[in-house]
């Protein structure tokens, strides 16, 4: 066993690991921090994507002794306290998921490419979340989903409404109006 | 302006709205209850030793090592489970002489497929049990290995299961002549002035849900909880006490959030059955988690047929009728509805064309593979495909456009209901003006324009264009017809509504969602017959002690089945509150009238009382009607009377790079007509999702063996499953016409864009080089595929055939020198 001290969603934690402990098992059984989760054993479907101070990464290539000493951020920490992270709220605003598992993921990695990228283009959305695997979507919201986030967090007020200014928005409390980019013939 | 008056005009219907989901806030947050979540005080972990052997009898377990293991605490072969563990279930006995060989969850002298369990390990920890995995030595003899459907059925084929007399479990015929439902095939073959034959291969699919399954049982006293990654808790929770012997009531199953499904969870599976046992036998907690590979190995597979399609028709395009050969894959065992899926396929060969004369011949085949079931679609995209690529075909042979062919032969709108040679009555649509308007969704003359130039100036990269002009049957089902096809149950749906005293709602479904956005849809369909807040409707399912009766979630049944429950169930309450109204207003409930969630007496402004102040006087009783039951809340089982058929036209643009063979799609254009809509939203993302699936289909997904058996697509390195630079942007729409057979108006969309597009895709990139002399390309459409027909003929062959390696040209030190001619095809991983 080696010890290992992690700091997670803001928490300092102190542990034994086996040395062979991937760091997405240590973080949903030994921290309980289930909210992220495992898709595969490959490292092709991104669902386990977690940020390494502050650098998205695919949890189940990580060793848990690798990120000793280092900060974790996980789906569970992104929206500050009620308030949503405006990449969580625009995968809600747009229908960017169904099932929702690999959501996290989605999310994380997106956090990360608009960190990188603050406008990028459909293309640049569908090449930089290549490495998440979505079975339900089709990624077509998903996409929406990345750029409406991406117009929010420039500041480009026309995208969104309820900016807070420090990059978080409030959620909706009810949301009514059909989605601008619905169209239903009668 | 009155109470009532105000209220009304405040609420405009919700359904219709594009509502965000209330499933969303615990899903972006990671507050979510996946199964493998789940941690009880003495749980233990069970992990499953799995045949590395697609056939072979077992000689030996020796689990001696792997009990002394650390911190393992039992191991169970099949010799130790055999006299509990029962027969998985087939549901669905296609045939009346149907062989069913029996599944046994773990096996017992014989291993059928690669995957199959052998034994399980028990230990307190996930680690502790698979470290163990590897201390069982089991001993496995030999036996042939029967993969190739053809050669399964051929004089003296090795079998799949020597107790049983070959490898056809059953052989299936509908014939419209001898039904009644369409004239003689054969004349109509025998007089036809074209027919076009052709055989078409259906590859295997995985339905590969992003949430591997996992399983959690807790014994409490003789009662056992089931947490299931499940789309089906309800049939779950009753095959479960069928095949162990537990009594039903002792038994409760709960499907916590589900990450999709498709058709891959609606099952009741090895792993559940072993699960229960072991807990059982133990009196302990136990889970088990799959891993991707154990998934993509164990858990069922999709599709898998080969068709042989002839088609009759006179030279003006007339079609004259349609006979279909199918063998359909079984793999190894029969599970839930198995031999089922190609049979639900059997009445929609005829899609959206007139056909006189229809015979349908199925062949169900075992070969030592996973077993298939149902998979986003499950018969409907087989047939789907077979008929819109053979109506290309027949356009080529007859010099047609194949739109023009396929106008020529469709229902037309004036013609519904409309009763096909299958026996099927459509329900509504207009077929013509679906394809118009998707015509003018992809810009499609601009396309044939540029699809022109490319082929005068020789341009390496050809342009195709592809259509898929398809209905689909919605809602299982009709119990009476389920019944005529000799499938196990029924095929309605149940809910309930719970008034509760703070006016707040209650709806207990059914329907077991896992991504479908229930809660969201249910609401508003709720909201706008009870006349209260969206935000105050809470909807429960996926737990049968929460929700007692239900059929669940799979063939594009829940709205259109489990929706209807749910609003007669809130007809009912109306009714209900209506006789408290009318004893608390002291009027006649004649004259009373229900808006906007409140009852008033008519032409009596201010009089108003609302459904949900009802419900508190309801929970008083103080001042009640005389003789009735204090309670209005209500349950409703509905039992549709027939399928809905909701249809579309799918338009593919496809770029063929004729030097690399590399496909692209270029654009991608549909009109569904799935009948009202209750959530735009869900809706269009159904038809996203669908779509992503039969493209995929078409391009990149296909579970291959090699010549011993081995699944080589048995991670998602080798299994496709589309990434977002994968797909192109889809341009959607819709046009609406109401299911006249139930009161939402809804024809059910989960499976469509599923079903109609993987023709579309295969027909555009053949359009892009048929004047190369290409006449068909096996999916999936990998570069490889593409090239080989267009510079060397063939329809571009197996990708993994007999004696090779699925990798094939891609040596490695293992399949240096054992590459076969054939085997030099994969080099386009």
């Amino acid at each position: 066993m080696t010890p290992i001290t992690v700091r997670v969603d803001g928490a300092a934690y102190t542990d034994d690991v086996e040395p062979r402990t991937l760091l997405v098992h240590y973080l949903r059984e030994q921290l309980g921090k289930v909210g992220t989760v495992v898709g595969c054993d490959t490292s092709n479907c991104g669902a386990c994507t977690v940020h390494l101070d502050g650098e998205a990464v695919k949890s189940c290539t990580v060793l848990a002794v690798q990120a000793d000493g280092c900060e974790v951020t996980t789906i569970e920490g992104v929206a500050r306290g009620a308030v949503l992270h405006p990449v969580q709220k625009a995968f809600h605003e747009m229908h960017g998921l169904q099932c929702g598992y690999c959501t996290p993921g989605m999310i994380m990695a997106s956090i990360d490419l608009l960190k990188d990228n603050p406008d990028p283009s459909e293309d640049e959305v569908r090449e930089g979340i290549e490495g998440n695997l979505c079975r339900c979507t089709g990624y077509q919201n998903i996409v929406r989903a990345v750029q409406h986030a991406a117009a929010e967090m420039r500041g480009d007020t026309s995208a969104s409404n309820g900016h807070s200014g420090n990059g978080h928005v409030r959620p909706a409390v009810v949301d009514t109006a059909a989605a601008p980019h619905v169209a239903v013939q009668a | 302006m009155t109470a009532v008056e105000e209220r009304a005009e405040a609420a405009a219907p919700e359904v219709g709205k594009a509502r965000r989901r209330k499933e969303d806030a615990r899903l972006i947050t990671g507050r979510t209850q996946w199964t493998d979540n789940l941690v009880l005080p003495g749980m233990l972990h069970l992990a499953v030793v799995r045949s590395p052997v697609a056939h072979a009898r077992i000689a030996s377990v020796d689990v001696t090592a792997a009990r002394e293991a650390p911190n393992v605490v039992a191991v169970f072969t099949g010799a130790d489970l055999a006299e509990e563990q029962g027969s998985l279930p087939c549901a669905w006995p296609v045939t009346p002489d149907m062989v069913n060989p029996g599944h046994p969850s773990v096996a017992v002298d014989r291993v059928n497929h690669v995957g199959e369990a052998v034994a399980v390990v028990v230990a307190r920890s996930r680690v502790a049990a698979q470290d163990a995995l590897e201390l069982v030595d089991v001993d496995y003899e030999p036996l042939p290995v029967v993969l190739d459907m053809e050669a399964a059925l051929a004089d003296g084929a090795a079998r799949v299961h020597d107790h049983i007399d070959s490898n056809r479990s059953f052989h299936f015929v509908f014939d419209a002549g001898e039904m009644g439902t369409g004239s003689a095939t054969d004349q109509a073959f025998d007089d036809a002035e074209v027919v076009v034959s052709r055989r078409f291969v259906q590859q295997r699919l995985i339905p590969a849900f992003m949430e591997p399954r996992a399983v959690v049982v807790q014994p409490q006293g003789d009662n056992y909880t089931m947490w299931s990654s499940t789309q089906v808790p309800h049939i779950l929770r009753l095959m479960l006490a069928m095949v162990t012997g537990t009594p039903e009531h002792k038994l409760r199953v709960i499907a916590p959030d589900v990450g999709g499904g498709f058709g891959g969870k609606l099952q009741v599976t090895p792993e559940e059955v072993l699960t229960f046992l072991v807990a059982r036998r133990l009196g302990k907690p136990v889970k088990w988690a799959e891993n991707r590979s154990e998934s993509l190995m164990s858990a069922h597979h999709g599709r898998d047929q080969i068709q042989y399609i002839d088609i009759a028709s006179d030279r003006q395009g007339n079609v004259k009728g349609l006979r279909c050969r199918i063998l359909a894959d079984m793999g190894a065992y029969l599970r839930l509805v198995t031999p089922g899926v190609p049979i639900l396929g059997a009445f929609m060969f005829l899609g959206i064309y007139k056909f006189p004369a229809y015979r349908f011949e199925c062949d169900g085949v075992f070969t030592n593979k996973t077993p298939t079931d149902a998979y986003r679609g499950a018969g409907r995209p087989e047939a789907t495909f077979a008929v819109e690529r053979i109506m290309d075909e027949l356009a080529v042979e007859l010099g047609m456009d194949p739109l023009e062919l396929r106008r020529k032969n469709w229902i037309n709108a004036d013609e519904f209901p409309f009763t096909t040679a299958a026996g099927l009555e459509y329900d509504s649509g207009d077929y013509d003006a679906a394809t118009r308007e998707a015509l003018q969704l992809i810009g499609y003359d601009e396309l044939r324009e540029e699809q022109r130039r490319r082929r005068e100036s020789g341009d390496p990269v050809q342009l195709g264009i592809g259509f898929s002009t398809f209905t689909e049957m919605c809602g299982l089902a009709p119990s009476r017809v389920l019944g005529s096809l000799s499938y196990g149950a029924g095929g309605w749906e149940h809910a309930a509504i719970r008034m509760l005293p703070t006016g707040k709602v209650e709806v207990v479904t059914g329907a077991s969602a896992h991504g479908q956005g229930h809660e969201t849809a249910w609401s508003q369909l709720v909201a706008d017959r009870l006349g209260v807040p969206f935000e105050d409707i809470e909807v429960l399912h996926g737990d049968t002690s929460v929700a007692p009766r239900g059929l669940d979630t799979y063939g594009s049944r829940s709205l259109v089945v489990g929706g209807v429950a749910v609003v007669n169930a809130a007809e009912k309450v109306v009714a209900k509150a209506r006789r408290v109204a009318a004893h608390l207003l002291e009027a006649s409930e004649e004259d009373l009238e229900f808006s906007g969630g409140s009852f008033g007496v008519r032409g009596t402004p201010g009089t108003g009382i609302s459904i949900q102040e009802i419900a508190l006087a309801t929970f008083a009783a103080h001042n009640f009607p005389e003789g009735m039951e204090p309670s209005i809340d209500a349950e409703a089982t509905f039992d549709p009377e027939n399928f809905s058929f909701p249809h579309g036209t799918h338009i593919c643009a496809m770029e063929v790079d004729t030097e690399t063979g590399f496909v692209k799609i270029r654009k991608y254009a549909c009109v569904d007509d799935v009948g009202t809509i209750v959530n735009p939203l869900i809706v269009e993302g159904q038809v996203h999702g669908g779509l992503a699936q039969g493209i995929a289909q078409a391009l990149y997904e296909e579970a291959v063996y090699d010549e011993d058996g081995n699944l080589t697509t048995g991670t998602f390195v080798d299994y496709l499953v589309p990434s977002a630079a994968d797909l192109p942007h889809f341009d959607t729409g819709n046009t609406v016409h109401a299911a006249p057979g139930n009161p939402i108006g809804a024809k059910g969309v989960g499976e469509a864009g599923c079903i109609a597009s993987t023709p579309a895709v295969v027909n555009a990139a053949l359009d892009a080089v048929r004047h190369l002399g290409v006449t068909d390309i096996r999916m999936p459409l990998t570069p490889e595929r593409v090239w080989r027909p267009i510079h060397q003929g063939g329809d571009g062959g197996d990708r993994a055939p007999a004696g090779s390696n699925a990798y094939g040209g891609a040596q490695t030190e293992t399949t240096t020198g054992v590459s076969t001619e054939a085997s030099a095809l994969g080099g386009d991983r």
